[in-house]
């Protein structure tokens, strides 16, 4: 399917900044936000960012992608938790399949997800990668 | 007036290149109608996933009704992903129970051998969030294969009880005339087959397939004035779960069956363990297993060594997927519902063949769309006569 324009741009804050929100009555964080809290039916929300620093909870090896991602493959997908009850779906990036573990700390990157066609929208987006060090002083 | 279930019709289901959705579509409720003997249907309720991309065809209520000589009829399409079968079933079955029509035709089919496996992938991603699943690029194998980890994980499962299931499927759709794969597979061929998506295998995915299933639910009273063998429908439930699989408090158990089976089993006034035989939606063998448990007929996360130690055969009880599963008997993803509430109703009237369960009173349909977003529990009893 072709991409629409403005679908991707409307998305676009959230996907590239981790723009969640948080219920201002039970406090759930929901990724991308919320209208109606799913867990105690407030509609009154704040706009949360998301911790760009997490762990792996699972990953895949994706063989056989959708369309879209034709000529990729193989790539790593993730659930990354965030936080309690804070969780995204990623793609892990800058490290091979078998060096991925489920608990390493990963981080937050703007990276590109595809590119629609040759005259189309580009797709971007955060994905995870393992979390830099920095060297001991 | 409670619904009985008086009449079923099945295609082979398999690569079937010299049939059309449509054409599957039509040979499978004459055969209901014709099974069932209690004249012709007042409504039809068609299941159907992905017709629109796979065949750029909709409108599918109206069109069957047409092609079996029915124009005129209420026809409606239903769709909830892999359960749609499920949901198409409850509707008709809710219509009778109302009493707003005596005589129903519940029909599902999926045409997949028209589109390659890469529009297949990308057609049975619109069971997910589109923004923030699909957009990152995982295919639906995946995230069952993430759900796959975490349960292994959590409850110790080992790769010969995940595989188990598999085996247990092919085992029982030798004698199923209308299976895709008709032969055993070996315990040793499952865990040699090459990751789908790690780490499910290949041999622990169903199969992409055509195919076609239809019942036919009527009233008690119609079914003993036709003299035709029947199955009670205790009950019909569906229930939902969080839409974004990441957002699932707890991975590793479907509460969308849950609560269906506690809500199905109260309107039986039945319990798991009445139940002779079970067919759940063992799309991936890992949700086969997260259906028994959730289901009840097995605490939670056991079901795999249960399976692997063989209590779940012709035999056991509950006789789980006893003519295949999704894995053998192939998975025509609008069609499968109605394929399990079938083959439960051959089973629970005497008619499942090599494959009959001794004394089968009582069988459940377990149906899944999506991981375990939108479950379907159909509980039948069988009326002896």
């Amino acid at each position: 399917m072709r991409e629409s324009v403005p679908r991707a741009w409307r998305e676009a804050e959230y996907r590239q900044r981790l723009v969640g929100s948080r219920c201002a009555k039970c406090s759930l964080v929901r990724y991308p936000p919320r209208i109606i809290c799913p867990k105690c039916g407030s509609r009154e929300h704040e706009e949360f960012q998301l911790p760009r620093v997490g762990r792996v909870l699972t990953y895949t090896v994706i063989r056989k992608g959708p369309v879209e991602f034709s000529g990729q493959e193989p790539y790593i997908v993730a659930m990354v938790e965030l936080g309690e009850n804070m969780r995204i779906l990623s793609q892990l990036t800058d490290v091979s399949p078998e060096d991925v573990k489920t608990g390493m700390e990963v981080e937050a990157v703007l990276r590109k997800y595809r590119e629609d066609s040759d005259d189309g929208v580009i797709l971007y987006g955060i994905k995870f990668r393992p979390r830099l060090r920095r060297k001991a002083p | 007036m409670r619904p009985v279930v008086a009449g079923v019709g099945m295609t082979e289901v398999g690569e079937r290149w010299e049939e059309g959705l449509m054409s599957l579509s039509v040979k499978a409720s004459l055969a209901a109608i014709d099974s069932a003997k209690v004249g012709r249907p007042q409504a039809v309720f068609f299941s159907n996933m992905m017709s629109g991309r796979l065949q750029a065809q909709d409108h599918l209520g109206a069109f069957l009704a047409d092609l079996i000589g029915e124009a005129g009829l209420p026809a409606i399409r239903i769709e909830a992903a892999c359960g749609s079968g499920g949901a198409a079933f409850h509707a008709g079955f809710s219509s009778v129970l109302a009493g707003l029509y005596d005589t129903v035709l519940v029909v599902g089919a999926e045409k997949m051998s028209d589109c390659t496996t890469e529009e297949v992938t990308t057609a049975l991603m619109t069971a997910e969030d589109r923004e923030y699943t699909e957009f990152v690029g995982t295919s639906f194998v995946g995230l069952n294969a993430m759900v796959h980890r975490l349960y292994v994980e959590k409850y110790g499962v080992t790769e010969p009880q995940m595989a188990a299931l598999s085996v247990l499927g092919h085992e029982n759709a030798v004698n199923n005339p209308y299976a895709q794969f008709r032969r055993r597979v070996s315990l040793e061929e499952v865990l040699e087959s090459p990751y789908v998506a790690d780490p499910i295998r290949l041999l622990e995915a169903a199969p992409m397939s055509d195919g076609a299933a239809a019942v036919m639910l009527t009233t008690e009273d119609k079914a003993e004035q036709a003299h035709v063998p029947y199955a009670q429908v205790l009950s019909s439930r569906v229930g939902t779960d969080a839409f974004r699989l990441y957002e699932r408090e707890d991975l590793t158990f479907f509460s969308s069956v849950r609560r269906a089976a506690e809500e199905a089993c109260r309107d039986a006034s039945k319990t798991p363990s009445d139940m002779d035989i079970v067919e759940v939606h063992d799309a991936f063998t890992v949700v086969g297993y997260l259906a028994l448990d959730a289901l009840g007929v097995s605490d939670r996360g056991k079901s795999p060594e249960m399976t692997e130690g063989g209590r779940f055969g012709l035999t056991g009880r509950p006789a789980v997927n006893t003519m295949g599963g999704l894995k053998a008997r192939g998975h025509p993803i609008g069609a499968t519902g109605l394929y399990q509430v079938a083959e439960v109703y051959l089973q629970l009237t005497g008619k499942a063949g090599k494959n009959q369960v001794d004394r089968a009173r009582i069988g459940a349909a377990v149906n899944i769309g999506g991981v375990g977003t939108t479950s379907t529990v159909t509980i039948l009893e069988g009326v002896s006569r």
